[in-house]
């Protein structure tokens, strides 16, 4: 049952990225293109995404565990810290190059875009190199 | 009755919401945070009972493209890129999303929606390089 929700609701947030547009790299290095012919949609999908989010996280606040009983593992609030502010200065670039983030990378290898993949492997290659290097310490 | 208007994109907005009720159901009854680069990062160090529902949720995301298709069109997908500067890209997004804990999922929509200082603090670095890198690439370096 764990799974199955969690299949459904990948699904359903590829639905958002696809339907909203954001699937496409073009609309988001447009929303990116501030000095440009900036195109506004990203925000909508922003705001129509916090908007719920908003209401979710303020009625699971209350719950110690999920519907299905397991922990609420919601990140506390730590500090802001030059780990945090590097990787996503790091990401920021990476999203300015591409229009392309995590969530689109992976919809998108359901396409036959052969040119996401790329980005998709080096994506997972870099999450790797991420890892050897903390495990390094 | 059909509902349009030049104000407002309501395709995106709309996509928007499905988003929201993804990350709800994600919430509730997983009691997770619908962060797609910590999730997927969570599979680099395997730990029992925590491998299942990060596949399952990778796969919807895959399979997502293939049944939208089966029921409507898929919009337009342009990649202007080069493949070299895809890889880069890609790798930066990689390590750049492990190393500052998550992505515009997890900091931009959930971290936002439940008001935490890092995670706005985040998403206002990544919003900020993304318009540079676009600026450069678009305005200065062409």
């Amino acid at each position: 049952m764990v799974s199955f929700i969690a299949l459904i609701a990948g699904i359903i947030f590829g639905f958002g990225i696809i339907g909203s547009g954001m699937v496409n790299p073009a609309l988001v290095l447009a929303f990116l293109d501030v000095t440009g012919d900036w195109d506004a949609t990203l925000l909508w999908v922003m705001g129509g995404a916090v908007t719920v989010g908003t209401i979710a996280f303020m009625l699971a606040r209350k719950r110690e565990r999920s519907y299905l009983g397991l922990p609420m593992q919601i990140p506390g609030m730590a500090k802001i810290d030059s780990r945090l502010l590097l990787g996503s200065l790091l990401f920021g670039i990476g999203w300015g190059i591409a229009g392309i983030c995590p969530g689109p990378a992976l919809v998108l290898a359901g396409t036959d875009n052969s040119d996401a993949l790329v980005f998709l492997v080096a994506m997972l290659l870099g999450m790797g190199i991420y890892q050897i290097m903390q495990d390094r310490g | 009755m059909s509902i349009t208007s030049d104000l407002i994109p309501w395709h995106a907005l709309t996509g928007g919401f499905v988003i929201g009720i993804a990350v709800t159901l994600l919430l509730f009854f997983e009691g997770r945070i619908a962060g797609i680069s910590g999730i997927v990062g969570g599979l680099y160090r395997l730990k029992k009972g925590d491998i299942s529902w990060r596949v399952a949720f990778i796969s919807g995301l895959i399979v997502s493209a293939v049944i939208w298709r089966l029921f409507f069109d898929m919009p337009p997908i342009q990649i202007e890129t080069n493949h070299m500067m895809l890889a880069l890209a890609g790798l930066l997004v990689g390590y750049g999303t492990r190393l500052g804990s998550g992505c515009t999922s997890g900091h931009g929509v959930c971290g936002l929606s439940r008001r935490s200082p890092r995670s706005i603090a985040a998403t206002v670095v990544f919003m900020l390089t993304g318009f540079a890198a676009v600026y450069l690439l678009r305005h200065v370096l062409v």
